[in-house]
C-alpha cells in the first residue's frame, strides 16, 4: 500500500492519493498508511499512453529492445505504448505481434500494445491478416504501415472498410511516395540552398485529403500519424467540421524544432516527416491546443550511432522521444498557456487510450480506477544529455537544451516503474 | 605619424635623398655602368626606394634603369610562427633575371633573414650573374652571415629598439626614426 | 580562415584576397622552377569519394607547387559502407597526420560533417559536396572572369553573368551565385522551371526561362552540365527539346556582345548544353578555367595552411 502525499491531480488542489492492490483506493487529505511518498506539490496525471513508438525488437536489438524501450517509456511517464510494426520480421502476423506483446509483459515496465502492419511486409500491395492479429493475445486494434505510406487508394479503401469488423483503426503515415523520392528535409528555401532533396508539404497534405474523404465514404475511423504542416491542419479542421471520424497526432519534436537545424548537416535532426518551418510549428501547436490535432504521440525512433554519425544523406530518419516528451509539451504548450494539465491528460493519456481501445489506461483519477499514474514536477529544470538517455540509443535532438519538467514517479497498476526520477529495476521472478 | 617622445630622428628627408643619390653613384661605380642591371625592391618600402635609386641612376647615366619588386613572403622562415602573410606583387622588369646583376633593395637590414629569403626567391626565378644588396639603414644584429653592399646609414641599435622608416610614397613623409626601448 | 566549406563563408575582402594571392602565385607557372617552399613538410590529403580526375589533379598540382606532400585517397562512398566511409576514413587520416583534407563527396554537407566533427584537426577544403557547394570552382570562375574582363584586378562590380542549366542539382551554380553577389556581379539564372530550386526567387540573382533574352547583355555566359538521366525523371521531355531551348549553339553565340566570354565547369556534354563549335571557339575560356584552377587552389592552400595554426 502506498500513499502519494501532496500531489495535485490534473494541476488542481494538493491531495493525498492511496494506492492499494493496483487501484486508486482513496483520494483525500491526511492519508498516511503504508509507504508514503512525498510528491511536494507535483502534478498527478493519468499514466501517459503513446500511440506511436518504435521498439525495434525483433530485428534491431542493437538500437532498442522491448525492455529498453519500455524503460525509456516509464522514464518519460508512459504506462502504455503502441509498438509500431516496422520490425524485422514485420509485425504482419499474429505470431510476431504476440511475441512483442509477451516481451512487454515480461519486462514489466509498461503495457505494450503491438500495432499490426496494414500490408504484408509493408509492401503496400496485399492486406496483412488484420483479423488474426486482432483476435490474437495481443488484441491489436491499431494498424499502420508507418515508415511507409499506404499509397494505393484502392488498398487504403479496403483496409479502412475491413477493420470496421473488429473496431480497428488504420493509422496512416501520410507521404505520397512519388513526390518524396530521395527526400532528405523539408522542401523550402533552405533545402534549395543546402542542396538536400526536398520533402514538400503537399506530399503529406494530398494523402490526408484523400484519406479523410475515403474514411467519410466508407464510414470508417481514420488516424493520421505525425501531422507536421499547416496545410494538413486545415484539411483536418475541414474534415472534422464535416463530422468525419478522423483523429490526428503530433510529435513533441514537431512542436518545438524547425528545419533551420538542418543547416548544421547533423543527422540528429533528420526525421520523417521532416522538421518544418516556423509557420508549421505555430500551426500544429495551435491545432493541438484547440483539438484539431487530438493527441501527442512520440514517434520514438532509436538508431544505432553509426546510422547517425555519418553524412546526412546516408543517415537514418528518426529521433528519440519517450523520455523527453512530457517536458517538451510542458515547454511548448503548458508554460506558454496553450494547455492546462487537464488538457494535457486528455491529449497524452485519455484520448490516445480511447483511439487505441486500451481499456485500463487513460482513466479518470478517481477511487476504484486502475493505478496507472504519472507524477510530474513541472518546474524542475534539467539539461538534456545523450548519456542520460535510458534508451539503448543516444539520438536525442535536445542534447544540450534546458527543459522544464521532470517525471518523479510512474506507476503501472500500483507498482512503481520509476521512483525519484529513476527507473526501478526488479529481480526477475 | 606622431613622434614617440622616446624617439629621435636619425635621418631627415634631405638625408634620405642624399643617401639615395650616393647609393646610385656607388652602384654605377661598382658595376661600371648599368648594363644588364635590374633593381628589385622588397615590399613594401623597398619598392619605392628601388624606384628612387633607379630614377637617380637613370638621370646620371642618361638611360633607363629598370626597377621592380620581389615579394619574399613565400620564402620566409617564420611562416609557422605568425598568421598568414599577405602577398605583395612581384614584378620582374624584362621578365627574366638570368645573366643579370640583381640589386636587392630594402629599407632596413637587421637579422638578414629577409635577404636570405630574397636570395632563395631569386634562385627559383632564374640564375643571376650577381646579386648585390642595397639598404637605407643597417642596424646591426645579424642572425645570418649576410652583409650589404650599399648602405645609406649605419645605425647602432640595441635589439629591443625599433627603427621606423617612413617614405612619402607609402606614409606621406620621408624620415627614419629610432625609438629606444625604454621604461621598466 | 580555418576551413573553406562554402562561398557564403567568404566576405568580399576574403574573396579578393584569395583572387589577388592567386594572381601572384600564377607567376610560378611561368618560371623554370615551378615551386615555392612555403608548405614544405605539410601533408595535404585528397579525400575523393566521387571520381574526379580533373579536380583531384588540380589540387595535387597546387599542393605540390607549394612543396607540400600529397596523399591521394579514393574511396567509393556507397550507401553500403556509409558509416565506415566518412568517420573511420577521417580518423585514419588524422592518425597519419594530415594538415589539410580536400574532400569531394556525393552527399551534401559531407565537408561540414568532417569540419565540425572532432575526427580530424586539420583544415577542410570542400572540393564539391553533393549538390551543395564547390567553392574553389566558383573562385576560379571569378578569377577567370576578372582576368578576361576586369584586367585581372579589383572586384566584379556590374558584371553581367548568365548561368544556364540544371541549377537544381548544381553545386557550381550555388557557389557561383553567392560569390558573384559578394563580388558585385549581376547574376541571371536561366533554366526550365523544373530545374530551378524551390525558393530560388529569394536568391541574390534574377531568374529567367528565356535564354535568348537573357544573353543579349551578358558579359559572361556560364553553361552547366545537364545529365541525360534527368530526362527519365521528367525534368525535361527530351535531349532535343532541352538543347533547342537551353543549349548554347552557334547562332546564339553570335548574338552575344562582342567581348562576352563562354565558360563551363566541365565535363561538357558536347551537343547537349553546348555546341562543339562553341566549346572550341575563341570566346570559350574553358581551358583558362582549368589553368586558373591550379593558381586559385594554391592560393586557398596557402591562406589556410601558410601561417600559424589557429
Amino acid at each position: 500500500m502506498t500513499v502519494l502525499h501532496n500531489v495535485r491531480p490534473l494541476g488542481g488542489e494538493a491531495v493525498d492519493v492511496r494506492i492499494e492492490d493496483g487501484l486508486i483506493a482513496e483520494i483525500g487529505g491526511g492519508l498516511d498508511d503504508g509507504q508514503v511518498i512525498d510528491c511536494a506539490d507535483a502534478v498527478l496525471l493519468p499514466g501517459l499512453v503513446d500511440l506511436h513508438t518504435h521498439l525495434r525488437e525483433p530485428g534491431r536489438e542493437d538500437a532498442e529492445t522491448v525492455e529498453s524501450g519500455t524503460r525509456a517509456a516509464a522514464a518519460g511517464g508512459f504506462t502504455a505504448v503502441h509498438a509500431m510494426a516496422n520490425t524485422d520480421p514485420v509485425a504482419d502476423t499474429a505470431g510476431v505481434v504476440e511475441q512483442v506483446w509477451r516481451l512487454g509483459l515480461e519486462a514489466g515496465f509498461a503495457d505494450v500494445r503491438p500495432v499490426g502492419a496494414v500490408t504484408v511486409g509493408l509492401d503496400g500491395k496485399r492486406l496483412a491478416e488484420l483479423g488474426a492479429m486482432a483476435d490474437s493475445a495481443a488484441r491489436v486494434r491499431v494498424f499502420s504501415d508507418d515508415g511507409h505510406c499506404v499509397s494505393d487508394a484502392q488498398l487504403m479503401r479496403r483496409a479502412l472498410e475491413y477493420v470496421k469488423a473488429f473496431d480497428g483503426v488504420i493509422a496512416q503515415h501520410a507521404q505520397e511516395p512519388r513526390l518524396t523520392e530521395g527526400s532528405q528535409m523539408h522542401e523550402g528555401q533552405l533545402s534549395g540552398q543546402l542542396g538536400l532533396a526536398g520533402w514538400p508539404a503537399v506530399a503529406e497534405e494530398a494523402i490526408i485529403a484523400r484519406d479523410v474523404l475515403l474514411a467519410e465514404h466508407v464510414g470508417s475511423r481514420l488516424h493520421i500519424c505525425h501531422v507536421s504542416t499547416a496545410g494538413s491542419v486545415e484539411i483536418l479542421r475541414w474534415a472534422k467540421s464535416r463530422g468525419i471520424a478522423v483523429t490526428a497526432e503530433v510529435t513533441p519534436h514537431h512542436l518545438l524544432l524547425t528545419h533551420d537545424l538542418a543547416t548544421t548537416y547533423d543527422p540528429l535532426y533528420k526525421v520523417n516527416p521532416p522538421l518544418r518551418s516556423d509557420t508549421d510549428v505555430a500551426a500544429v501547436r495551435q491545432a493541438l491546443a484547440d483539438g484539431v490535432i487530438d493527441i501527442v504521440a512520440t514517434d520514438h525512433a532509436p538508431h544505432a550511432m553509426e546510422d547517425k554519425e555519418c553524412e546526412w544523406a546516408a543517415a537514418a530518419f528518426g529521433m528519440l522521444g519517450l523520455q523527453t516528451a512530457l517536458a517538451v509539451v510542458n515547454e511548448t504548450m503548458v508554460r506558454p498557456g496553450l494547455l492546462d494539465w487537464d488538457a494535457v491528460a486528455q491529449r497524452m493519456s485519455v484520448v490516445p487510450a480511447r483511439i487505441g481501445r486500451v481499456a485500463d489506461h487513460g482513466r479518470p483519477l478517481a477511487a476504484g480506477e486502475p493505478a496507472n499514474l504519472t507524477v510530474f514536477d513541472p518546474d524542475g529544470e534539467w539539461v538534456v544529455s545523450a548519456e542520460d538517455m535510458v534508451s539503448r540509443s543516444r539520438n536525442t535532438p535536445y542534447a544540450g537544451m534546458v527543459l522544464h519538467g521532470r517525471v518523479l514517479s510512474t506507476w503501472l497498476r500500483g507498482r512503481p516503474t520509476v521512483l525519484d526520477g529513476a527507473v526501478v529495476d526488479y529481480e526477475t521472478v | 605619424m606622431p613622434p614617440d617622445h622616446e624617439s629621435q630622428e636619425s635621418l631627415s628627408d634631405s638625408d634620405i635623398n642624399r643617401a639615395v643619390v650616393r647609393i646610385a653613384h656607388e652602384i654605377l661605380e661598382r658595376n661600371r655602368g648599368a648594363d644588364d642591371l635590374v633593381l628589385l625592391g622588397i615590399p613594401r618600402r623597398g619598392v619605392p626606394l628601388a624606384e628612387r635609386i633607379a630614377a637617380a641612376m637613370s638621370k646620371i647615366e642618361d638611360r633607363d634603369v629598370p626597377a621592380g619588386a620581389l615579394d619574399v613572403g613565400m620564402y620566409r622562415d617564420d611562416l609557422q610562427l605568425r598568421p598568414t602573410v599577405a602577398l605583395h606583387p612581384t614584378v620582374i622588369p624584362g621578365g627574366d633575371i638570368t645573366g643579370k646583376t640583381v640589386v636587392i633593395v630594402d629599407d632596413v637590414l637587421f637579422s638578414g633573414r629577409t635577404t636570405r629569403a630574397a636570395m632563395d626567391a631569386l634562385a627559383d626565378i632564374g640564375r643571376p650573374r650577381a646579386v648585390q644588396l642595397a639598404v637605407l639603414v643597417d642596424r646591426g644584429h645579424r642572425d645570418l652571415p649576410i652583409r650589404a653592399d650599399y648602405v645609406g646609414k649605419n645605425l647602432p641599435t640595441s635589439r629591443e629598439d625599433d627603427v621606423q622608416v617612413t617614405l612619402a610614397e607609402t606614409d606621406g613623409v620621408d624620415a627614419v626614426r629610432l625609438v629606444r626601448a625604454g621604461g621598466n | 580562415m580555418r576551413h573553406l566549406l562554402s562561398t557564403t563563408d567568404l566576405s568580399r575582402a576574403d574573396a579578393l584576397s584569395i583572387l589577388d594571392t592567386a594572381r601572384e602565385l600564377a607567376q610560378v607557372a611561368d618560371r623554370p622552377v615551378k615551386k615555392l617552399p612555403t608548405l614544405r613538410g605539410r601533408t595535404v590529403v585528397n579525400l575523393f569519394f566521387e571520381d574526379s580526375t580533373r579536380t583531384r589533379i588540380s589540387f595535387e598540382a597546387a599542393a605540390k607547387r607549394l612543396s607540400a606532400d600529397v596523399i591521394n585517397f579514393s574511396a567509393k562512398g556507397s550507401s553500403l559502407s556509409k558509416g565506415e566511409s566518412l568517420k573511420d576514413t577521417a580518423l585514419t587520416l588524422q592518425a597519419m597526420g594530415a594538415d589539410a583534407v580536400v574532400i569531394r563527396h556525393n552527399a551534401s554537407g559531407a565537408a561540414h560533417r568532417l569540419a565540425n566533427s572532432d575526427w580530424i584537426h586539420g583544415a577542410v577544403i570542400n572540393a564539391g559536396d553533393g549538390t551543395h557547394e564547390h567553392p574553389t570552382q566558383a573562385l576560379l570562375d571569378a578569377f577567370t572572369m576578372r582576368d578576361h574582363l576586369r584586367d585581372g584586378q579589383g572586384s566584379l562590380d556590374g558584371l553581367n553573368v548568365v548561368i544556364v542549366g540544371d541549377v537544381l542539382h548544381s553545386r557550381v551554380a550555388r557557389s557561383n551565385v553567392w560569390l558573384l553577389d559578394t563580388l558585385g556581379a549581376n547574376v541571371t539564372l536561366v533554366a526550365p522551371p523544373t530545374l530551378l530550386p524551390v525558393g530560388v526567387g529569394s536568391w541574390p540573382c534574377q531568374v529567367s526561362y528565356d535564354l535568348d533574352e537573357a544573353i543579349v547583355k551578358a558579359d559572361v555566359v556560364m553553361m552547366l552540365r545537364v545529365q541525360m538521366e534527368r530526362m527519365n525523371a521528367a525534368f525535361f521531355p527530351s535531349a532535343r527539346e532541352y538543347s533547342r531551348r537551353y543549349g548554347l549553339d552557334v547562332p546564339r553565340m553570335s548574338s552575344l556582345p562582342e567581348h562576352a566570354i563562354v565558360m563551363h565547369p566541365g565535363p561538357m556534354n558536347r551537343g547537349m548544353e553546348i555546341a562543339a563549335d562553341v566549346a572550341d571557339s575563341g570566346r570559350s575560356v574553358i581551358l583558362d578555367q582549368v589553368t586558373n584552377g591550379v593558381h586559385v587552389r594554391m592560393a586557398v592552400l596557402y591562406l589556410l595552411l601558410g601561417g600559424q595554426e589557429s
